[in-house]
């Protein structure tokens, strides 16, 4: 009855499915110049829209006169929050339960904030438009110190919610505090501290910093004024999440709303929330008809749209004499700027910081962060990471080397010692979490004898004899990603779930589509991969499809690593649905029970009678005419998948670095990162998320800041100031892995993208640390430029 | 503003534009040409997603202005195959997985286009540095590499070794 008679193994390997370094379905266009990014769009008669910013931080807007700006030709409207205000538009909610100014209301927060939105025929008329926009401000005094907004006679920043006992995120203790979290043993904790043998203390700072794909943000509005359907085309990574948001800020009905996320060139968290210019394109193109586009220049991007970190963390733990750690107590000021547009669906103000105990088991812990609004642009996003996790397992990797250096201890020693064991799992945190799975000393192991680890320690032991710097950086960090539960996770009551829809055609191919949407990660491939190995149609007979809000099912979208752990569980399940009524469907065409057969790669045979099959090219074409009596036509599924738990990817990761005490230049000699993904869909695609997030975890660890002077002028909002790695300054990177398979979805993949930025970022900082551990330093901030490198250096005088 | 006449061949067609003479390159092409490939990163001449062939060299369009282009030869990424056979540089992406989000591949390509046609056998060294003046956020550069080297087997090139 097959057509296909090979082997069972060849025809496995024909599917391309789960383990196949398949090469991607995305890049026949990409490399031909055929990418559909949201500026490529072009809708017959559409303008451009723009902002005029505020030069200032903080002040109060006296006037307004647009006259000159209006009397340009090619100008078709200048909006204001005056204008917004009738259709109550000049503010919007976050997702963090605060209210964000659209254009600003009378008053400018940070510096670049948007005050007017210029809509003109072409861009040229519109930048020309925007400097005839005459704007006068009263300035205020500016706070950008997060420690200084909460002084007590500190001015008010928001007067908007001055009074307030809340901002969304429980009670305030200051005009400019946002939010306090405590998690954990407060006296449990007090008293480990006590009775430990050795403490240590260390105040660290991450850095602001922001994403910066090599795409900014942007989208184009268009209203059909005849249906009332309106469509955006924008860079979203939660297309379906921005069509309710709109629906309920808009007061649009949703099914009147239709979202498209085109290529996206790139997220990495910065296209996760909605910013004004979304909300005045759409303005725009109601009130004018015609489609709006607004986009982003880098400058705005890197100065408004979302920052990340600027977390100042003070760390402390305490051990015994031996190395076993008893306790850790971490308090955190929470840099969120004028506005909390915190974007991230936890329960929690913090998101997950609450992995701070890391791979390590910790008997007590206890964490307090406070949340606070200053004078910078609002916040914050995950930079290639889930919500505050690589702050909290860069405050635990400094704080393991801080501890080891006061124990005289081998940082690897000290973390083997600590280590949750592979016995322990499924392990509960003291602060709450239920890690589903790990081998952390196998994976440590492994990295050490792969780079020579004690040989590198003599070596370095040997140049230091000889006043040189070298310094070897460990990070043995566990992720926790693929938000969420939807008992933890929600967005706007939205529980943090993730779909797909399969369609099998009568000849055997099939679409699939998801409510996530790729950024640069290879969906189009690798979801193709999990539905082949499940129900025997090859990969490339599997369209698939994200973007669409009309086509796809709802989904929460992509960031947080959570795209494989719940979609592309998603996909398994549907893919489980298929193979279900497919039998069904096989045991009819056989003739014999549905019990009676079993499955081959890509057929149900009769047990005992192999010779007897159906394959499910066939079953699908019977799907379609010769189903059982009482059985609906077709061969479809959909499913909403429901994490029952977070996963946790972890890693082991060494980095070797030189650095030069006369210019203070760190040269990043060897790097190797083991990682633990779960079961690996595409080996080569997963080599590539890492060498990217290893990248991104250079960017910031070497050289990415966001500073501000005393007035609030962002300094550095361009790639000239802004560090982008080149191919010169990015060193080669080794990868590893080793496989434990997450025990609760349903192929055992854990998300892997922003691992490597999580651990990244920690090896490279222990790495520059570690070569001034023997001069006693024991912290220096990131970044670690050569001027401040230098400086320490100098400092010591180690420099002449 | 007064508007100037200009013709150029791109991708080997005659091009003949009226233009603003402040209006750059990269828009005459993106905006008036239909040409997409090339795309706008930093407007500051640092990412290099911009990056076309101009008269043999490797330009960023975003700051060049359309008039300097005039009478010039231009080539973008939709110039680089041949009909439907994929250069060698567009077939080594793909195969070496040297993009990710695809924003700044058109650049990349391009760029490499003109490093392989200025030295056919570039060390790592020479290609890391050659493509220096191209910023990608996803890759790290290292399956890029991989990827001119995999144009250059194909293109008969000798492989540099370090």
């Amino acid at each position: 009855m097959s057509e296909t008679t090979a082997p069972a193994a060849e025809r496995e390997l024909g599917l391309e499915g789960v383990g196949c370094e398949r090469r991607r379905k995305e890049d026949a266009r990409f490399i031909q110049g055929k990418g559909n990014y949201v500026d490529d769009i072009k809708l017959a008669g559409t303008v451009f829209g723009d902002f005029v910013r505020s030069p200032c931080a903080h002040g109060r807007i006296k006037s307004i006169d647009a006259e000159k700006a209006k009397a340009l030709p090619g100008v078709l409207a200048v909006l204001t929050a005056e204008d917004l205000k009738p259709l109550n538009l000049h503010w919007m909610p976050t997702l963090a339960g605060d209210v964000q100014a659209v254009l600003a209301d009378g008053k400018v927060h940070f510096q670049n904030q948007e005050v007017a939105f210029v809509i003109a025929e072409d861009r040229y008329i519109c930048a020309d438009a925007i400097q005839l926009v005459e704007v006068d401000y009263e300035e205020l005094p500016v706070i950008v110190d997060p420690k200084v907004a909460m002084a007590p006679d500190a001015p008010v920043i928001r007067e908007d919610v001055e009074g307030k006992d809340t901002v969304g995120q429980g009670p305030r203790k200051h005009a400019n505090h946002i939010f306090t979290w405590e998690v954990g043993d407060k006296a449990a904790t007090d008293e480990a501290f006590a009775g430990a043998d050795v403490t240590a203390r260390e105040e660290i700072t991450y850095q602001r910093v922001h994403p910066a794909p090599l795409e900014t943000c942007g989208c184009v509005a268009s209203m059909d004024a005849v249906s009332g359907q309106l469509t955006v085309y924008g860079t979203f990574q939660a297309p379906h999440v921005v069509r309710t948001v709109v629906s309920l800020i808009a007061g649009l009905p949703e099914h009147k709303i239709r979202i498209i996320a085109p290529d996206i060139g790139g997220g990495f968290g910065n296209k996760v929330g909605p910013y004004p210019g979304y909300v005045c394109a759409i303005v725009g193109t109601i009130v004018l008809g015609r489609p709006v586009k607004w986009v982003e220049s880098r400058l705005d991007n890197i100065s408004t749209t979302s920052f990340a970190r600027d977390y100042h963390m003070t760390g402390e733990i305490a051990a015994d004499r031996d190395g076993k750690i008893k306790a850790l107590r971490v308090q955190v000021l929470a840099d969120h700027g004028a506005f909390n547009t915190h974007a991230q669906p936890s329960k929690w103000p913090a998101g997950m910081f609450s992995i701070v105990t890391g791979s390590y088991d910790i008997p007590a812990a206890h964490v307090v962060v406070d949340g606070v609004y200053t004078n910078k642009a609002p916040g914050g996003v995950a930079y290639r990471c889930s919500f505050r996790v690589t702050e909290a397992s860069y405050l635990i990797e400094r704080m393991i080397d801080v501890l080891a250096s006061k124990l005289k201890m081998d940082p690897a020693e000290l973390r083997l010692k600590n280590f949750i064991q592979p016995s322990q799992f499924p392990y509960n945190s003291v602060l709450g979490w239920e890690y589903d799975s790990g081998d952390y000393p196998t994976a440590l192991n492994k990295v050490m004898e792969a780079v020579d680890y004690r040989g590198l320690r003599k070596e370095q032991a040997e140049k230091r004899a000889k006043g040189e710097l070298m310094g070897i950086g460990i990070a043995t960090f566990t992720e926790i990603v693929g938000a969420g539960p939807s008992r933890n996770c929600d967005i706007l009551g939205i529980g943090m779930f993730d779909s797909c829809e399969i369609r099998i055609h009568p000849t055997g191919t099939a679409i699939a589509r998801f409510g996530t949407k790729s950024t640069g990660q290879g969906h189009e491939t690798t979801y193709a991969q999990i539905i082949a190995s499940e129900i025997g149609i090859p990969s490339d007979d599997i369209t698939i499809e994200e973007g669409d809000t009309d086509t796809a099912p709802y989904g929460l979208g992509t960031y947080g690593s959570r795209s494989t752990p719940v979609a592309g569980a998603a996909a398994a399940q549907a893919a489980r649905k298929i193979r279900a009524k497919a039998q069904k469907i096989a045991a009819h065409m056989l003739e014999v029970g549905e019990d009676d057969l079993e499955w081959e790669v890509d057929r149900f045979r009769v047990k005992g009678l192999p010779e007897k099959m159906a394959t499910m090219k066939e079953i699908a074409m019977a799907a379609y005419g010769n189903v059982p009596a009482g059985m609906e036509h077709g061969l479809e599924s959909v499913d909403y998948y429901d994490p029952p738990n977070f996963t946790f990817p972890f890693g082991a990761y060494i980095c070797v670095v030189d650095v030069d005490r006369f210019t203070g230049e760190v040269a990043v000699r060897r790097f190797y990162a083991l990682d633990d993904c779960g079961t690996r869909i595409n080996p080569m695609i997963i080599e590539g998320q890492i060498h990217g997030g290893l990248t991104e975890a250079l960017a910031i660890a070497m050289g990415q800041e966001l500073l501000f002077d005393d007035i609030g002028n962002v300094l550095g909002a361009s790639f000239l100031d802004y560090f982008m790695p080149t191919a010169v300054e990015t060193p080669h990177w080794e990868t590893d892995f080793t496989v434990t398979p997450s025990p609760h979805h349903p192929i055992g993949a854990k998300g892997v993208g922003e691992s490597p930025n999580v651990g990244g970022v920690s090896a490279l900082s222990n790495a520059v640390i570690d070569a001034f551990a023997h001069l006693g330093v024991t912290h220096m901030p990131m970044p670690h430029t050569p001027w401040r490198v230098w400086q320490k250096a100098n400092e010591l005088g180690i420099d002449r | 503003m007064a508007k100037t006449d200009i013709k150029l061949t791109i991708n080997g067609e005659e091009v003949e534009a009226t233009v603003e003479p402040r209006m750059l390159l990269i828009y005459l092409l993106r905006e008036h040409l239909g040409l997409t490939g090339a795309h706008i990163g930093c407007e500051t001449s640092h990412c290099g997603a911009c990056t076309v062939d101009l008269d043999g060299k490797s330009v960023k369009s975003c700051t060049v202005f359309a008039v300097q282009a005039s009478g010039g030869e231009v080539m973008t990424v939709e110039g680089l195959a041949n009909g439907a056979e994929l250069h060698p540089l567009q077939a080594g992406f793909a195969e070496e997985h040297g993009l990710q989000c695809g924003f700044c591949t058109p650049g990349m390509l391009m760029r490499t286009y003109r490093l392989l046609e200025d030295n056919p056998n570039p060390s790592e060294d020479e290609i890391r540095v050659g493509i220096s003046g191209n910023i990608c956020r996803c890759t790290g550069y290292q399956n890029i590499v991989k990827a001119v080297r995999h144009a250059m087997r194909e293109l008969g090139h000798k492989e540099a070794t370090e």
